[in-house]
């Protein structure tokens, strides 16, 4: 089966971090991606720019407005994503439990819908 | 074979068979058939049968086995006249069929295996607590939807759904029917004993309403304990099973003929059940040898130093507290914590154990838990401080959601 790992975490708290802090921390997610690279989990994945790049597209009646932001606030904000290949939910919970970002955040993990 | 009498036998041979083992059939063919509902109408279709055929056939010689197979073919063939009318479903008839044609798949360790794999679904931690409890009471023990409704004051409805959206994120979420690897095996072991301690508690403390206790899920909650170590004898399990017996054997004891609370220290002891204490201490003292002490098996341990005591004077206090001392360390939390402080002012006297409560409560812990004003009020009340106990028995009053302890609460108030 097919999972998406969405991962969320505190933008303030990864833009406060130092220099060598971020390398760090840059550093395990570069160990983690080639780990599922190699253990046949990875499809796809990547970080995202700030929610404060963010645009909210909607559509009612045939108007179609746009704003800034995410249509939500909440304290942790969607960070990146990671697609993967997994046997069933406890494999995908296991590579999503090694995702540098679940000590820090959170990772919420969705199979992917598969239309038969 | 033939005469009325012959047939209600094998009819009564039938009964028999699905009490005993209705849910080892259910749990094979869910691992067969890789669905719940596609196995819950194969054993009931397998079932049919065997009140049709064995009066006319006579009683194979492994009935369950005979269920099996007879339950996944007639599921393999319903599933062909379907696929006539969605062709979907002809992909997964003929895997299935290739699988029955692989594996006879009911040998007696796959089949207990089957057992823990449905066991350790049900309790899957990506499922609310609440489906965890209503899919375990309704697979695992085969309590009916109405029953688990009833037994937690919710309507059948509601549990009906919490049932069929718990299948609907085993299947859509890809949750495996199988039993965790080891290095997974004591974290998901922590999800499936809480489960059977919360059936357990609902059915012994009865969280609301009017009756005191609901004997039925203190029953279905023990009988689930001893399946577990039936299955897998981890020391945890045995503490949770130890602690449940030990709990249940007082169960006479804590009300009254009229159905009010009686405290541990003023019920009368030899109404305690002693086989069930003889059960309980004996899997507590299996338990700690096996070296690695969890939390149940230390609860369990001070419910046994209880049970030991032939009168309340009696109690081994020191030891208690002693047992509690580990117990913070291993679960360090507040609810823990007041209960230690109530065996250290049983220990040293009112004030040691007043103390310690305040501090609890000074930290905002427990302070909308009834139990810790209502010892509270005891400890004040035991020091002659008659003000401070009346505040903290109407602070419990005002918590309470049970009718015999806000009937407790209130002579005890009125005795002030």
């Amino acid at each position: 089966m097919k999972y998406l790992c969405l991962i969320y975490d505190e933008e303030k708290k990864m833009a406060g971090m130092s220099k060598s802090e971020g390398d760090a921390f840059m550093g395990e997610y570069g160990a983690f991606t080639e780990s599922v690279k190699s253990s046949g989990h990875y499809l796809g994945g990547n970080p995202l720019q700030p929610v404060h790049t963010a645009t909210t597209i909607r559509s009612r009646n045939g108007k179609v407005s746009t704003t800034d932001g995410p249509f939500a606030e909440t304290k942790e904000q969607l960070g990146g994503y990671y697609l993967i290949e997994a046997k069933d939910l406890n494999d995908a919970i296991q590579v999503a439990s090694r995702i540098p970002s679940v000590k820090t955040g959170s990772i919420e993990v969705r199979p992917i819908m598969v239309f038969s | 074979m033939g005469s009325e009498d012959a047939d209600d036998q094998v009819r009564a041979a039938v009964d028999a068979v699905y009490r005993a083992d209705s849910r080892r059939v259910l749990a094979t063919l869910i691992r067969l058939l890789g669905d719940f509902d596609l196995a819950e109408e194969a054993m009931h279709e397998a079932f049919a049968a065997a009140v049709e055929q064995w009066p006319r056939d006579g009683m194979p010689a492994n009935p369950r086995a005979w269920l099996v197979s007879t339950g996944r073919f007639k599921s393999i063939t319903a599933m062909r006249r379907r696929a006539r009318f969605d062709a979907s479903l002809t992909e997964l008839a003929e895997r299935l069929e290739a699988a029955a044609r692989e594996t006879g798949g009911d040998d007696e360790e796959s089949v207990e295996d089957d057992r823990l794999r449905l066991i350790f679904t049900c309790c899957h931690p990506a499922l609310t607590p609440d489906a965890q409890i209503a899919l375990t009471l309704r697979e695992v023990c085969g309590l009916t939807t109405e029953e688990i409704a009833s037994a937690f004051f919710t309507s059948p409805s509601t549990v009906a759904q919490r049932i069929v959206r718990a299948k609907a994120k085993i299947r859509d979420a890809g949750i495996p029917y199988q039993v965790p690897a080891v290095a997974d095996l004591a974290e998901r072991l922590d999800s499936v004993l809480h489960v059977v301690y919360l059936v357990f508690n609902e059915g012994y403390f009865a969280s609301s309403g009017e009756a005191l206790t609901r004997h039925d899920l203190s029953g279905e909650a023990i009988r689930l304990g001893r399946l577990l170590i039936e299955l897998l004898p981890e020391p945890e399990a045995i503490g949770l099973l130890a602690l449940m017996l030990l709990h249940e054997s007082r169960r006479a004891a804590r009300t009254s003929a009229d159905g009010e609370l009686v405290l541990l220290a003023d019920q009368d002891r030899s109404r305690w059940n002693g086989d069930q204490i003889a059960e309980g201490s004996a899997l507590v003292e299996r338990a700690l040898t096996m070296r690695r002490l969890g939390p149940y098996t230390l609860q369990a341990a001070i419910a046994a130093v209880h049970a030991g005591a032939a009168t309340a004077a009696a109690t081994d206090w020191p030891q208690i507290v002693a047992l509690y001392d580990i117990l913070v360390r291993a679960d360090p939390a507040p609810v823990v914590e007041l209960n230690r402080a109530a065996a250290v002012a049983m220990r040293d006297g009112p004030l040691a154990g007043l103390t310690l409560i305040d501090a609890i409560l000074a930290r905002g812990d427990l302070a909308v838990y009834v139990h810790a004003h209502s010892a509270r009020a005891d400890l004040c009340r035991r020091l002659g401080r008659a003000d401070e106990a009346r505040a903290s028995y109407r602070r419990a009053l005002e918590l309470t959601r049970q009718e015999p302890e806000r009937r407790f609460l209130e002579r005890r108030l009125a005795s002030l």
